[in-house]
This record gives structure tokens, C-alpha cells and sequence, in this order.
């Protein structure tokens, strides 16, 4: 079709009955909402309950997640056919009852194998399973360099020492990256053939300039991003649409916005494959249907409700080690529900109310992963629906839309747990985390890792003495921090060049704009364990014990000292240095296409495994328990409740930790309050408090841990238990029983 | 001025409106049969803390206390530390924080009356509702405790009543219709609360090698509460 620069002309009967704007111009979703979303300060009342329809399909899905469970956790393997926008037939569950249409392969919850990324971790995944992946894939990839090839042609003989040793893990060097977000609204806004026609005209732009390096490559990801754009209508050709043109109706909306998501996770499957912030996008299609008398309520809920069934039933075939740092087979279908624009009205709509509402619906699910941006100026009965949601099902998270709103605006989302970023603008280079706890015990051994026996960084003794010294122990992990932050942005550096060179997320990134803004996504883990250990070492006396060999194995630690959660200075301001002095190092190093640097603490489950692989330390940890999640304080070491440890972590500064600092928090019913209406109120009072504080993140389960012991007892009997863990959800039983161990010794808080 | 405490609890949702800072003194001259806290009973037990270490970690956690919440002082017995808890609750007063004392109203004197001229609110626990289980159970005169209850009214202080059910001891009809008329019979009482008696504090005797003199009595399970409630006509919850 020839390019009208008159949009609103063009697409006049898409269009028709929207205000119009910027966004008539060019792509441009943000305006589309600002300018048409309804606010709604109202509460629950006008939602709809399940139909039939709905109950019955859902019956059915339910159905196929007990065969699945049975099965050990995966339904079934497609072997034969690699994983792509084209290369399955369209498949069903109920095809006369299904509202919004789309499988990953050829059959619900049958798993794909996606060996770009790298085909060991395909070949094992499928072994895994008791499956083979098959000989014509094998030989196809055969002679095709995968992501993971590509690396491993770069890595050095540290970067490969620092991932066995585990003090760099979790590295995406086998596996997709992920926590890519791709504008899917705009496919039912625009329709394929514009953001096509964009997309041409952009590349014809590039071409103009000097053909260096950049240059090149950037004119080679936008042939791929139109390849794909074009194979993504195809797809949905399969089922029977024609997505080339806007959405016509709310079904079309969600219908669109849909194949664009499932197109991305057919290509990809990278650890977080995040969803956005669609419910205010959606309602704005729901109130022009209802306005043209041609949708109901119910109808509307029936649409979402489905769409979110959709949702659940996406999988991606993963390895058992893989699921030892990701457990529970997350998809981190994020969605991000409410928060305010930059003008301060608060982005609730009824959208925000249907979205939520599925968890009743449908049943409490830890995906899509719903992430309420918090904010002090969100409507009153809003805040007390999300406060009974989380007290009903421990499925929903927290996030400071106050605090990110001045960074990221007010069309961001959060890909996976706590990574905010302006959809389709930004994008970032996931790096998963470096341990701590071992960087301090590397450092007190000269450059000796006490579990392997290995030797890495700068060589020095291991330190003397009868009492470990606090400034001498600082000034040696000045060094070794130093050593750390250049290899780590430096393994990064190797891993995205390799992942756009030989696994480039085209569909993705088709849906952002052209001149995309990167960050590069560092982390850490065990940030409580290394704030008490040096607080141990400054205020208590740590007494080091030595093998043979003079390395420090473990140690004596005698008296007191402030443990962080306690909302004590003394060691709150340890914490903040530490991840102040981490951030201010990483960024001393440059990054792969200039991106900027970002810091998380969030461990997903990764805890668990990195104190396995770190010896004792000198906060009274033994070699190998597990650390405490993300930033959280150790468990049960807060002995002042639930307030104090908040205050903690809200003095962790998300300046120096732009990525995110996660916070998860278990309280019994009881100390929340004596009746419902109270721990409504109650925790709405703590959310606002937390906020209030500049915190960041904030995971709420209220539940009993007798509720957990039992379920892990009898797993059978609890096979909808959703319970948050780091920046997601999980159900209880599909995380390993040494996680729910973990899960379960955390700190619950109680009545004193 | 110095307290002696034993725990400081920021979240505490169930001593008093809305969420609330709670600090637990240390000391308390009775010797409840059902008591949670045996640990608190030792005057000289515990930490030490200023009004100015207390208010400072107060201040810290105050925007999670709401329109409803604030700060509740309670033992132990904080009526032996009354001049502390006074200057306490004074320097709430000047920043704003709502005031609540939770108290078995044991003691009377001078100091108790410049404490309860700075108390918003006034918690009493009415253990009993008669004299000869006072003196049998708690270990003081069911009269010392009206005379609390006539001050609190004298000085208008809002006060609830509370009262922890143990079946076999204090659950009978006699018991709630005393209990009505006291609730009745003052103005500023404007809430009567029922909490059943719990045993999960059998472990803190054990540790300090000391009986658990209500061991013998069964706990309380939700539903006896739920059958008294409709009785007690100031009961709101």
C-alpha cells in the first residue's frame, strides 16, 4: 500500500471514535493512551464473574496442567521442528470456544526447542525429559554457529574460570537474554504494514550514513526486524487474521497485540519474556466498543480473561541446571498495572480492574506476573482491591511508580521482576549477578576460592592474624572489587555482541524504535550476607580458621554486631556503600554499544545455588547455606518486625541500583490484623509507608508457614499454592524441594 | 531519661487502631496466670533505651503509621515505668503521633495521672470480673483496678476494654454481664474486646524453667469467642 502521510485518513474506519493526537502522526502508543484512557477511581463492583465459556475452557487448561505436573513438568516435547514464527500449524485447545487464538507450536503446552541460543543446552533440556532432540535438527545446527558458540570462540581462560568458580553465574551465554520488551500494542494500533513502512524508511535513513561498523549492523538487524514483520502475518495468517491493518474492535485489539507477543516468544526464548502494560491500552478499546453498543462487561472480562489463559500456557523447554537458578518454570510474563502520568492522574481504569479480576476468575496463578506501580496518588479503593488480592493469593508485586516515574516516564514496564524500561524505547543487556560474599572470601584469600581450591584475579597472601581487621578487609576488596567490575562488564561485552550477532531479537526489536536506547543490566547477589559478615568483621570479633595451607576456611565470630534489617545505621550504611561502591566501578568500564550501566539486587532463585558454591563467612552463614533473596535481610536475623527491615531496604539507593532492588516479604495473616477489613487497610497503610520511603520493590505473601510445610509435605494437595519468591511468583510446587526449603525457613512476620 | 525494654515490635496491627509502633517495657508486678510475656516480668531484665533512642527509631518508621496509627507502650507493666513512658509520650505529642497505653491499670499515683494526661487512648486489660479471682489469678485487687477505671473516666481518656477468654475460668454469662455493666457504665469506654487465650507462650516457661500456671486450661478456639461477642454490646469486632 502507498504511504499516506495522512494517517488519520488512512485509517479512518480503525480509528473511528478515538481523540485524536500525536499519535495520528506517527508511532507514537504513549500519546494513544494519554490522550484517550478513561481514569476510574471507583472500585470492584462493576466487574463480572467467569461464564460458562470461560469456565469451561479453563477446566480444560487446568486439566492439561495436572497431566503436565504428572508428567514431571513438561506436557510434551515437539523434537522435530525447530521453534519459529512459521514453522507450526496453528493449534487449539477449544477451537469453537476460543476467543483469542495462538499456540507456541502445534499443541497447548507442548515445548518447542529453540537451539539458537546455543544446542547443548536444547540437546540436554530434551534428555532432561527423556526425549531426543532429533537428527534433522542436530544436523541443521550442525553447521549454523549458535549464540553460545560464539561466545565460547571469545570467552578468555578467566571468563571461563570466574563462571566455574562461580562468582560470576547466570550468565546468558547459552540461553536467550531476555527481558527484552517489545511494543506489542502497536501491532493492533498501526497494524504490520506500517510499522513495515517505517522501518523501510528508517533503514533508508541509515544507509545514508558513513558504512562503518554500527552502521552495518544496525542496516542488517532492520532487514531482519522487516523480515519478521512480514512472517508474523503469516503467522497469524495460519489462524485465519489479517493483522496488516490496525484492530478493528477490542477483540482484534488483544487478538493483535497477542500474536505479537506469541511471534516473540516463538523466536525467542529468552529467561524473562515480559508482556508491558497493555490493561489501560485495552480499556480504551473496551469503552469505544461499549459506546458503539456492540460489547458488554462480561464480554469484556470473557476477553481478558482469555487472553490471560493464553498467557498461562506459554512454555519454554529448559535444562534442570537452568532451573536451579530460575526455578519454577517462569516465563516473566510481566504485566505492569497502574501507576500515574507525568501530569499526576493515576492510569487506573477499569482495564486495570479486568486484569486483576482473572486471578479470581481463573484462579490464583503466578503468571502473568502482575506488578502494581505503586504509587501515593493511585484511587483509594484501588489500592485496597490490589491489598485483598495479595491477602487473597500471594500472586501480585509491588513497584515505586513515584520513584521510577522520574527516570523511565509514564509509559514504562517492568521486564521480568524489577527492571523498569520505556516500552519500545529502551532495552537492556541482561547480565545476571556476580556472588558477593565470595568476592569478599576471594579477597581475604588472595585471589584463593576456599570451595574449589582454584586461583583467580590478583594474587596475594591470604590475611594474617588472629582478628580480621574492618579497613584491612576494605582496602583488599578495593582490589579485588576493581578486578571483578572490568572482567564482569568485560564477559558482558562478549555475550551481547555474540547474542545480537547470532541470536538478534528481530521480532522484538521491530517493535521498538529504530534509535533504541540500551542499558547493561549487572547485578548482585548475597548483599545481606556480605553487610552483616563486614559488619561482623567491624563490630564484633572475627577470628579467622585456617587449613593447612594457611587459607582462611571458615571463622570464630564472638559477640554482637548489627545485622541489616533491623533499621540500624551502623550497618544499613554498609549496604548502601556496598552497592554504591560496586555501581561506581562497573560504570568505570565501557560497554558493548555504549550502553548504560545498571545495577539489581535480585537473585530469582539463585540464592539457594550461590550459597551452596560459597564457603562460611564471618556473619555466622555455614559453607553452603543459601543466601538471603535478592536484598533482603538474612532470615530471621530481623528481630524489630516488619517495619524495621523495610526501612532497611528502603534505604538502598535506587540511584546507584537502576535496575532494581527486590524485596520480598511474608507475613502471617494474624499480625497483619484481626479481621479482613483491617489487613486491607493495614497493608495499604505498610505499602504506602514503604513507598513513601523511596523504596523500590516490594513482594507481599500473606500466608501461615505451617500453609508451606504442609504443602511441602503433600504437594498433591496444594497444586494452585502461588507464593512470591524474588520478583515473581511460582507455584510451590514446582520449585525443587531444596528451594522450598529455603522458601520456608525465610522470616515470616508474626504477632510478638 | 532511661527505659528498660524487651522488644520493640514496628508492625503491630493488633494492639490498638491502625499500625502502630510497639514497645514492649520490661517489669510488671503481677503474676497472670495466662501471661504471654513472663519474660518482661524482671525489672531489671532487658535492654536500655532514651526517649530519644526510642523516638528516633519511631520517627523512622512514621509514614507507615498512617491517619490511624502511632505508638502503643506495652509490658510488662508500663505504669511502673511511668515517668518514662510520660516524657515519651509528650514528645509524641509534640510531633503529632497518637498515644495508646496498654495497661492492666494496677497502679495509681501521681506519676500514673501526668502519664494518662498525655494518653490518646487507653487499652485496659479487666482480666477478671470479680475480686477472689483477682487476687487468686493475677495478684492484685479487683478493686485497685476500678479505681483506674473511675480515673480514666474522671480524666476522660478513651479507653477500650479488653479481656482474655479462658474457658473454665472466665466464659460463663456472670462473668460477661459484669463485664457489660462495667463497659456500660463509663462513657469513654467505647470498645469491649474479647482475645482468646493462646498457650503458643508455653515454650517461653519452659525455657526459663518456670510452670505455666495455666497450662491446665484448654485454648480458646475462635468460635467461644464468636458466641460472646453478640453478648457483649460494646464489642465491635
Amino acid at each position: 500500500m502507498e504511504n499516506t502521510t495522512n494517517l488519520s485518513v488512512r485509517f479512518k474506519e480503525y480509528w473511528d471514535g478515538f481523540k485524536p493526537g500525536a499519535w495520528q502522526e506517527g508511532i507514537n502508543t504513549r500519546d494513544f493512551i494519554m490522550t484517550n484512557f478513561t481514569p476510574y477511581s471507583g472500585g470492584p463492583e462493576f466487574l463480572c464473574d467467569p461464564t460458562e465459556r470461560t469456565k469451561a475452557l479453563n477446566a480444560k487448561l487446568n486439566e492439561l496442567f495436572k497431566k503436565e505436573r504428572e508428567n514431571g513438568g513438561v506436557l510434551d516435547i515437539n523434537t522435530e521442528v525447530v521453534s519459529s514464527l512459521c514453522n507450526y500449524p496453528a493449534a487449539y485447545l477449544d477451537k469453537e470456544n476460543e476467543l483469542i487464538v495462538g499456540y507456541q507450536t502445534d499443541a497447548p503446552l507442548r515445548r518447542g526447542v529453540n537451539p539458537f541460543g546455543g544446542i547443548r543446552m536444547a540437546r540436554g533440556a530434551c534428555e532432561a525429559y527423556g526425549y531426543k532432540l532429533s537428527q534433522s535438527v542436530e544436523e541443521h545446527f550442525e553447521y549454523r554457529t549458535t549464540h553460545n558458540d560464539g561466545v565460547f570462540r571469545v570467552y578468555t581462560d578467566e571468563m571461563k574460570l570466574a563462571r566455574h568458580i562461580g562468582i560470576i553465574t547466570g550468565l546468558p551465554d547459552a540461553y536467550g537474554r531476555g527481558r527484552i520488551i517489545g511494543d506489542y500494542r502497536r501491532v493492533a494500533l498501526y497494524g504490520v504494514d506500517y510499522l513495515i513502512e517505517q522501518k523501510k524508511l528508517d533503514k533508508k535513513k541509515v544507509g545514508e550514513n558513513i558504512m562503518d561498523v554500527d552502521t552495518i549492523r544496525l542496516s542488517e538487524e532492520l532487514f531482519q526486524q522487516i523480515n519478521f514483520l512480514g512472517k508474523m502475518k503469516e503467522m497469524a495468517a495460519m489462524y485465519g487474521y489479517d493483522i496488516s491493518m490496525p484492530a478493528k474492535n477490542t477483540r482484534e485489539a488483544i487478538q493483535w497485540t497477542y500474536f505479537a507477543y506469541l511471534a516473540s516468544i516463538k523466536e525467542q526464548n529468552g529467561a524473562a519474556m515480559s508482556l508491558g502494560r497493555t490493561s489501560t491500552f485495552f480499556d480504551i478499546y473496551v469503552n469505544r466498543d461499549m459506546e458503539r453498543g456492540i460489547l458488554t462487561e462480561e464480554q469484556a472480562q470473557e476477553l481478558i480473561d482469555d487472553f490471560v489463559m493464553k498467557l498461562r500456557s506459554a512454555r519454554h523447554l529448559r535444562t534442570p541446571e537452568y532451573n536451579e537458578l530460575f526455578g519454577g518454570d517462569p516465563m516473566w510474563i510481566t504485566e505492569s498495572v497502574g501507576g500515574v502520568n507525568n501530569s499526576g492522574v493515576p492510569m487506573v481504569t477499569k482495564g486495570s480492574y479486568r486484569m486483576l479480576n482473572t486471578l479470581y476468575n481463573l484462579g490464583s496463578s503466578p503468571e502473568p506476573n502482575l506488578t502494581i506501580l505503586w504509587s501515593e496518588r493511585l484511587p483509594e479503593p484501588f489500592k485496597k482491591f490490589c491489598a485483598k488480592l495479595s491477602i487473597d493469593t500471594d500472586s501480585i508485586q509491588y513497584e515505586n511508580d513515584d520513584l521510577m516515574r522520574m527516570e523511565y516516564g509514564d509509559d514504562y514496564a517492568i521486564a521480568c521482576c524489577v527492571s523498569a524500561m520505556k516500552v519500545g524505547k529502551q532495552m537492556q543487556f541482561f547480565g545476571a549477578r556476580f556472588n558477593l560474599p565470595k568476592l569478599l572470601l576471594l579477597a581475604i584469600n588472595g585471589g584463593y576460592d576456599n570451595v574449589t581450591g582454584m586461583k583467580i584475579g590478583p594474587q596475594m597472601e591470604p590475611l594474617q592474624g588472629d582478628k580480621l581487621d574492618y579497613y584491612e578487609v576494605r582496602g583488599r576488596l578495593d582490589v579485588y572489587r576493581e578486578w571483578l567490575c572490568k572482567l564482569y562488564v568485560n564477559t558482558m561485552n562478549v555475550i551481547h555482541y555474540m547474542h545480537d550477532k547470532y541470536a538478534y531479537e528481530k521480532t522484538q526489536m521491530a517493535l521498538h524504535d529504530t534509535d533504541v536506547d540500551r542499558m547493561m543490566a549487572f547485578g548482585i547477589a548475597g548483599l545481606s550476607v556480605m553487610a552483616d559478615s563486614l559488619s561482623a568483621i567491624k563490630y564484633a570479633d572475627v577470628k579467622p580458621i585456617r587449613d593447612e595451607n594457611g587459607y582462611i576456611i571458615d571463622f570464630d565470630t564472638k559477640g554482637d554486631f548489627p545485622k541489616f534489617g533491623n533499621d540500624d545505621n551502623r550497618v544499613d550504611k554498609i549496604a548502601q556503600n556496598i552497592i554504591q561502591r560496586v555501581s561506581t566501578e562497573l560504570r568505570k568500564n565501557p560497554t558493548y554499544r555504549n550502553a548504560r550501566h545498571t545495577l539489581s539486587a535480585l537473585t530469582i532463585t539463585s540464592n539457594v545455588v550461590y550459597g551452596k558454591k560459597t564457603g562460611s563467612t564471618p556473619d555466622g552463614r555455614k559453607k553452603g547455606e543459601p543466601f538471603a533473596p535478592g536484598a533482603n535481610p538474612m532470615h530471621n536475623r530481623e528481630t524489630n518486625g516488619a517495619i524495621a527491615s523495610l526501612n532497611s531496604v528502603s534505604k538502598l539507593q535506587y540511584d546507584y541500583c537502576r535496575d532494581g532492588i527486590s524485596n520480598t516479604f511474608s507475613i502471617v495473616p494474624d499480625a497483619l490484623g484481626k479481621t479482613d477489613e483491617q489487613r486491607v487497610a493495614n497493608l495499604v497503610t505498610v505499602l504506602d509507608g514503604y513507598f513513601s520511603n523511596y523504596a523500590h520493590h516490594l513482594n507481599v505473601n500473606v500466608l501461615n508457614k505451617e500453609t508451606l510445610i504442609e504443602a511441602y509435605e503433600n504437594p498433591e494437595a496444594y497444586p494452585n499454592l502461588t507464593i512470591r519468591v524474588s520478583g515473581y511468583a511460582v507455584n510451590f510446587h514446582k520449585l525443587t524441594k531444596e528451594q522450598q526449603r529455603e522458601v520456608i525457613s525465610r522470616t515470616f512476620h508474626t504477632v510478638m | 531519661m532511661e527505659c528498660r525494654y524487651s522488644a520493640i515490635q514496628t508492625l503491630g496491627t493488633l494492639d490498638g487502631p491502625g499500625v502502630r509502633f510497639v514497645l514492649f517495657l520490661q517489669g510488671c508486678p503481677l503474676h497472670c496466670g495466662y501471661c504471654h510475656n513472663p519474660e518482661t516480668r524482671d525489672a531489671n531484665g532487658g535492654d536500655t533505651a532514651t526517649v530519644r533512642d526510642i523516638m528516633q527509631r519511631l520517627l523512622r518508621c512514621r509514614s507507615y503509621y498512617g491517619k490511624d496509627g502511632g505508638i502503643t507502650v506495652s509490658g510488662g507493666e508500663p505504669l511502673m515505668q511511668a515517668k518514662f513512658v510520660t516524657e515519651l509520650f509528650s514528645e509524641c505529642k509534640r510531633q503529632g503521633i497518637n498515644t495508646c497505653l496498654d495497661t492492666s491499670g494496677c497502679i495509681m499515683n501521681d506519676d500514673v495521672t501526668e502519664l494518662l494526661k498525655v494518653t490518646d487512648l487507653c487499652m485496659l486489660d479487666i482480666k477478671m470480673t470479680n475480686d477472689e479471682d483477682y487476687r487468686k489469678h493475677i495478684g492484685c485487687s479487683f478493686d485497685a483496678l476500678m479505681k483506674f477505671l473511675d480515673k480514666l473516666s474522671e480524666m476522660n481518656v478513651r479507653t477500650w476494654i479488653r479481656q482474655v477468654t479462658v474457658c473454665g475460668v472466665n466464659d460463663d454469662d456472670v462473668n460477661i454481664a459484669r463485664l457489660n455493666d462495667i463497659a456500660n457504665k463509663y462513657d469513654n469506654v467505647t470498645l469491649a474486646e474479647l482475645l482468646p487465650f493462646r498457650k503458643l507462650c508455653k515454650t517461653k516457661y519452659d525455657d526459663m524453667g518456670i510452670e505455666f500456671p495455666f497450662d491446665c486450661y484448654p485454648e480458646t478456639a475462635q468460635d467461644v469467642i464468636e458466641e460472646l461477642k453478640p453478648k457483649l454490646e460494646k464489642f465491635k469486632f
